[in-house]
C-alpha cells in the first residue's frame, strides 16, 4: 500500500507486536520474494519454546539510529541510508568476520556462507523507497508486523509503542517500534506469577485429572 | 482392475511430488514482467486477492493486491508461494494411458485416443451394469462455472445419479445445519462484521493455521476491547492469547454447547423478544438441556465447570457476538448436531441479523461455498436446490431444456460412493480435482476400492496418489489457467482471472468435459464457447433458488470487487448480511431451534484403544497436498507428519520428543515421530492428514458418517500409542537458525 516513504519524519513507521504472531511464516516466505532479496529470506521467526507454548517471535532489523553492527564493523561495510535504513554489509567490503552478528543486541544480522556476506533486513528498500509497504508487513495475516503512520496506529490499535532499549549501559534507540501492553505500567514482572490466567493450567489438570 | 501400473516409488520418481524451489529461470533471472493479473489464491475458502506476475505465458511471481477489500494484500505462506505450482516439472502435459511396460507406468496418447477410450468405457459399463454404475467425483477447487458444468455433465451427459464432491469431507455438516435452522446455507455475515463483535468465540477452528487472514479480523475486534473465547483440544496459536480457553475433549462439543445454553436459561441471559418474534421450538431446545449442568458437562468435555459458566456469561451478556466454527465441530458423526447446538446459542441471545452478530461456519475449501451451491452435490441442483423436490427439478429442467424425468435422482454421497465401488456396485469412475486416497477416511479401504474399479479416468494437473490407479489421465487446468468465478466463505462472489494458458497439450477442464459430452452424443446440452456463457446459464438456473445469482454479472463482480448473494435481480446491491430484521429463510420467516441431546462419537476409547486421535491441517499444507507438497519452501516448513502429544501421555508411552511412535486404530497403523508439547490435552493425539501412503493419518480414521450430512468422523478415532524404537529430530528449522548460521 502506498503510505509514504519509510524514515521521512518517522511516518510511516514499522511496528512489531510479537503477541499477535501466529507463527505462520508468511513473512519468512514473502521476505524471500522481495525484488532485491532473490530467494533469500532475511527475517527471523523463532519459536520461543515450542514444548510449552505456540508463541513465536518475528524479528526484522530494528534499524538502530546509531547501529551497533556498523560500530563494530572493522571493514566499514555496514552503511545507513539517508532515511535511516541500516543495510546489509557491502559485498566488496564485507570480510565475513561476524563481528556484527555477535554484537547486534537484537541478534539480527546473519552471516550467509553462500554469499560470504552479512545479510539482514533492509526494510525492503526497493519497496519503501517507492512508498510501498515492506513484503513481510504486506502479507502478515495478523498484523503482528505492521506498517503505517503513528496516528493510524493510535487510532486503531491497542498497546503502546516504544523504541528505547537499555542493554546494560548501552542505550539504543531504534527506528522500528515494538508494542507493549502499557508503557506507563512499569516493567512487566514475568516471574512473580501474579497475573494468573488459564494459561497456568490450560487443560484444568489440577482440578480434575485427565489421564489416558 | 485399476491398480497402479508400477510401484509407488517408481511413480513418484517420474511424477513427483518433486520440489519446485524457485521461479522459472531461477531467482536471478531478471525476467521482464509482461503483465500483472488480479485474481485470487487457489487455496482455502478465504479466497484472498492476489496479483500474479506473468512472463512469457508463465506465472513467475506475485505482488500483494492491496486494494482487494477482504485481505488488503495479506496472504498466508501458501498464498505467497502458490505461484510456484506454475512451470512445475511434475505438471501433466499430455493425455496418458496406463502401461506397466512404459517408463513411469503411463504412456502418452493423443487426445482422440484418450477421449475415445473414456467414452467407450462409459458406454460399456453403463450398458452392462446400468447408468448409475458409472460415477463421478468432483472437487471444490473448481470455479462456480465448472461446478455447475460438472453437475449438469454428470446428470445430462453421463446420466448418472452418482455424482458427489469432496466438500462432503468439509462443509456438509455446516450446510445441513444451516439449512435446518436458518433455511439457507451461507455464512450469515460478511467478515467485516467480526471487528464489530464484543465477544468472538472460535469453536473448533485452528484459525491461525487454516484461515490465517481471519486472525486480523479477530484482532481488530480485540483492539476495540472484544473478548476472545477459543474452544479446542489444543492450545492452537490464536488460543494462546485468548481471554478464555475451553479445552474440549474431541467429540463432546454438543455437551459443551448444551451446558452453555443451560446456563443462559438459568441466568436468564436470553433475548426473549427475539426468541418470541423470530424463532420456533425454543421450548424443545430448552428441555433437551434441562439436565446439562456445567458440572455434568465438565465431566464429559474436560472443560472446568467455571469456564463453561464464564463462556455463557461472556456470550450471554455481550451486546454483540460472533461465533465462528469449522471442521473441529463439524467432522463428526454428530457434526450437524454440533452446528445446530451452536446456532441455538446465537438464536437464544438474539445474535443474528445485526452488525457484529452471527454464528457462522468458516468455509474450508477454495470454492467450498460456491461449489456446494451449483449442483455437484449428490443431493442438489443449481441454486442450492433439492434434487428430490419436484418443483426444484422442474425449474432446472426448464433451464436445461430437458424433461424433468431426464434428470437422475439423488445419488450416493462421497463416502458411500467409495463403499459402493468397494462392494462392486459402481464399476467406473471419472474424477476431477479429488484425491480420496489421501483425503477420505480409512485410506486402506479407499485403496482397495480404487483397485476394484473396472475403469478409472482422472482429470487433474498433477498425478495425485489417487491418479496412480487411473486407466486414463487427462491433463486439465490449474486455477491460473482458466477464468470464472468462485464464492468465498463470506458468500462473496469473486472473479478468477486467467493469467496464462494451459501448457503442453493440457486443456481447460470445461473443454475436456464438453468433448466427452459431445462424444456421448449430448452436445445439445452444452452449447458453450466460453465460461462466461456457463456463468450466465448458472445465474438463470439459480433464479428462485436460495443461492440466487440472477443479478450477478462478471462485469459487476469485477467492478465491485465481489458481490454477496443473494442477488435476486439486475441492479440488486447484493446481500452482505443475512437475516436482517430477524428474517429467516422459511415460509414463516422464523429460525428453528433444535433439541440436541448429547450422543457419543461412533468410536469411544477403551482398554485396547485408550487414546483419542484427532486430525487436521498445518499452515503450510493444503488438503491432500497435491499442490503444496510440490513447493519446496512450504514442505520445509513442516516436512512430515508428527504425532502431537502431551508430556504426560509421552511419559506413559515412554518416549521423548522425536522418538518414533506407532499409532494404531481398528483400521490401520502409522509410525511417525512424537512431537511432545504441553499444548494438547493429555488424552488426545493430533496428526495432520496431508500425506499419502504410510504417512497418511487417514489410515487410522473412521468411515462412520453423520446420518444427515454424511460427513465422516475425521475428528474422533480411538487409538493405541506405542513406542516404536528409533528417533528423529523434530526441531523446527527456525529454532535451528541461531546455531546453524554461525560461522
Amino acid at each position: 500500500m502506498r503510505t509514504g516513504q519509510f524514515g521521512i519524519d518517522d511516518n510511516p513507521v514499522f511496528v512489531i507486536d510479537q503477541s499477535r504472531c501466529i507463527g505462520c511464516e508468511a513473512c519468512v516466505q514473502a521476505c524471500a520474494e522481495c525484488g532485491t532479496h532473490r530467494g533469500q529470506s532475511l527475517i527471523h521467526l523463532d519459536s520461543v519454546d515450542r514444548a510449552t507454548s505456540t508463541q513465536t517471535a518475528p524479528m526484522v532489523c530494528m534499524h538502530c539510529e546509531d547501529p551497533t553492527c556498523a560500530q563494530v564493523c572493522p571493514a566499514d561495510a555496514i552503511k545507513q541510508t539517508e532515511e535511516g535504513i541500516v543495510q546489509s554489509a557491502l559485498k566488496p567490503r564485507c570480510i565475513g568476520c561476524s563481528n556484527c552478528v555477535l554484537a547486534c543486541p537484537f541478534g539480527v544480522p546473519k552471516y550467509v556462507a553462500d554469499f560470504d556476506q552479512m545479510m539482514k533486513c533492509d526494510m525492503c528498500t526497493d519497496r519503501t523507497s517507492e512508498g510501498l509497504t515492506p513484503m513481510c508487513a504486506s502479507v502478515c495475516p495478523s498484523e503482528a508486523l505492521w506498517y503505517g503512520t503513528i496516528e493510524e496506529f493510535r487510532d486503531t490499535r491497542r498497546g503502546s509503542l516504544f523504541r528505547d532499549f537499555l542493554f546494560g549501559r548501552q542505550e539504543v534507540r531504534t527506528k522500528v517500534y515494538t508494542v507493549i501492553d502499557d508503557s506507563l505500567g512499569g516493567p512487566l514482572d514475568v516471574l512473580s506469577g501474579t497475573q494468573r490466567s488459564w494459561l497456568d493450567d490450560p487443560f484444568g489438570l489440577e482440578q480434575s485429572e485427565v489421564t489416558p | 482392475m485399476a491398480r497402479p501400473p508400477i510401484t509407488d516409488d517408481e511413480l513418484i520418481a517420474r511424477y513427483g511430488p518433486h520440489l519446485n524451489e524457485a521461479p522459472p529461470g531461477g531467482w536471478n533471472a531478471g525476467l521482464t514482467i509482461d503483465k500483472v493479473v488480479n485474481t485470487h489464491c487457489c487455496f482455502c475458502g478465504q479466497q484472498c486477492g492476489i496479483k500474479l506476475k506473468v512472463h512469457d505465458n508463465m506465472v513467475v511471481g506475485f505482488e500483494p493486491w492491496y486494494e482487494f477489500p477482504f485481505n488488503e494484500g495479506k496472504l498466508c505462506p501458501k498464498g505467497v508461494k502458490r505461484y510456484l505450482q506454475g512451470g512445475h516439472p511434475d505438471r501433466l502435459l499430455h493425455p496418458m494411458e496406463r502401461d506397466g511396460t512404459a517408463p513411469g507406468g503411463f504412456r502418452d496418447i493423443t487426445w482422440d485416443q484418450a477421449l475415445d477410450k473414456v467414452v467407450s468405457e462409459i458406454r460399456r459399463i453403463q450398458a452392462e451394469h446400468g447408468d448409475d454404475a458409472f460415477a463421478m467425483l468432483s472437487g471444490v477447487s473448481l470455479t462456480n462455472e465448472k461446478s455447475y458444468l460438472v453437475g449438469k455433465f454428470a446428470r445430462m451427459a453421463l446420466h448418472t445419479a452418482n455424482l458427489d464432491y469432496n466438500g462432503r469431507f468439509c462443509m456438509v455438516s455446516a450446510g445441513t445445519g444451516n439449512k435446518k435452522a436458518l433455511g439457507i446455507d451461507r455464512a450469515p455475515n460478511p467478515w467485516s462484521d467480526i471487528p464489530l463483535a464484543d465477544v468472538v468465540w472460535i469453536a473448533g477452528s485452528n484459525v491461525a493455521e487454516t484461515f490465517p487472514i481471519t486472525t486480523g479480523y479477530i484482532w481488530r475486534a480485540r483492539d476495540r476491547g472484544a473478548k476472545l473465547i477459543v474452544q479446542d483440544p489444543r492450545v492452537v496459536p490464536l488460543a494462546r492469547t485468548a481471554d478464555l480457553f475451553l479445552p474440549v475433549r474431541p467429540g463432546t462439543d454438543s455437551a459443551l454447547f448444551g451446558a452453555v445454553l443451560h446456563v443462559l436459561i438459568k441466568r436468564d441471559w436470553l433475548d426473549h423478544d427475539f426468541i418470541a418474534a423470530h424463532t420456533v421450538n425454543f421450548d424443545d431446545a430448552a428441555a433437551a438441556v434441562a439436565e446439562m449442568t456445567p458440572a455434568w458437562a465438565a465431566d464429559i468435555t474436560g472443560v472446568p465447570a467455571a469456564r463453561i459458566e464464564e463462556a455463557a456469561e461472556l456470550w450471554g451478556t455481550s451486546a454483540t457476538g460472533m461465533m465462528l466454527h469449522a471442521r473441529g465441530i463439524e467432522q463428526h458423526t454428530k457434526g450437524v448436531d454440533n452446528v445446530l447446538a451452536a446456532i441455538n446459542l446465537g438464536l437464544a441471545t438474539g445474535k443474528f441479523g445485526k452488525p457484529g452478530c452471527g454464528v457462522s461456519t468458516i468455509t474450508g475449501q477454495g470454492n467450498g461455498q460456491g461449489g456446494r451451491e451449483h449442483g455437484h452435490k449428490c443431493d442438489q441442483l443449481p441454486g442450492n436446490r433439492d434434487i428430490t423436490n419436484p418443483e426444484h427439478r422442474a425449474a432446472v429442467a426448464k433451464v436445461w431444456n430437458c424433461d424433468e424425468s431426464e434428470i437422475p435422482g439423488k445419488g450416493l454421497p462421497a463416502e458411500e460412493l467409495i463403499e459402493a465401488i468397494h462392494d462392486g456396485t459402481i464399476k467406473g469412475l471419472l474424477s476431477i480435482c479429488f484425491n480420496p486416497l489421501v483425503s477420505a477416511p480409512d485410506s486402506n479401504f479407499t485403496r482397495e476400492a480404487l483397485d476394484k474399479l473396472e475403469f478409472y479416468a482422472v482429470i487433474d494437473f498433477f498425478l495425485s496418489e489417487s491418479a496412480h490407479h487411473a486407466d486414463i489421465v487427462l491433463p486439465g487446468s490449474l486455477h491460473e489457467e482458466d477464468e470464472g468465478t468462485s464464492t468465498s466463505g463470506e458468500g462473496r462472489i469473486i472473479k478468477i482471472n486467467a493469467a496464462v494458458t494451459p501448457p503442453g497439450e493440457a486443456r481447460r477442464d470445461w473443454e475436456i468435459l464438453l468433448d466427452i459430452a459431445e462424444r456421448l452424443g449430448k452436445s445439445e446440452y452444452f452449447p458453450y464457447t466460453n465460461t462466461e456463457q456457463i456463468f450466465d446459464e448458472l445465474c438463470r438456473a439459480s433464479t428462485g433458488g436460495t443461492a440466487d445469482y440472477t443479478g450477478a454479472t462478471w462485469q459487476r463482480i469485477e467492478d465491485e470487487m465481489g458481490l454477496f448473494w443473494p442477488v435476486p435481480e439486475a441492479g440488486h446491491p447484493g446481500t452482505p448480511r443475512l437475516h436482517e430484521g430477524g428474517q429467516f429463510h422459511f415460509p414463516d420467516g422464523r429460525a428453528r431451534f433444535h433439541a440436541v441431546p448429547y450422543k457419543l462419537s461412533a468410536e469411544v476409547v477403551d482398554d485396547d484403544y485408550p487414546v483419542l486421535l484427532t486430525t487436521g491441517r498445518v499452515v503450510s499444507q493444503y488438503l491432500s497436498g497435491t499442490q503444496t507438497r510440490r513447493i519446496a519452501a512450504l514442505v520445509a516448513q513442516y516436512p512430515e507428519p508428527l504425532c502431537e502429544m502431551h508430556p504426560r501421555l509421552a511419559d506413559t508411552v515412554g518416549v521423548i520428543d522425536g522418538d518414533l511412535v506407532t499409532v494404531t486404530s481398528r483400521r490401520g497403523t502409522i509410525t511417525l515421530p512424537a512431537h511432545v508439547v504441553n499444548t494438547i490435552r493429555p488424552d488426545t493425539v493430533f496428526i495432520p492428514y496431508h500425506w499419502p501412503g504410510q504417512q497418511a493419518a487417514n489410515q487410522l480414521t473412521n468411515r462412520a458418517v453423520d446420518p444427515l450430512s454424511k460427513m465422516p468422523e475425521f475428528k474422533v478415532a480411538a487409538v493405541r500409542v506405542e513406542r516404536a524404537g528409533g528417533h528423529t529430530e523434530t526441531t523446527d528449522a527456525r529454532d535451528m537458525e541461531l546455531q546453524g548460521d554461525q560461522p
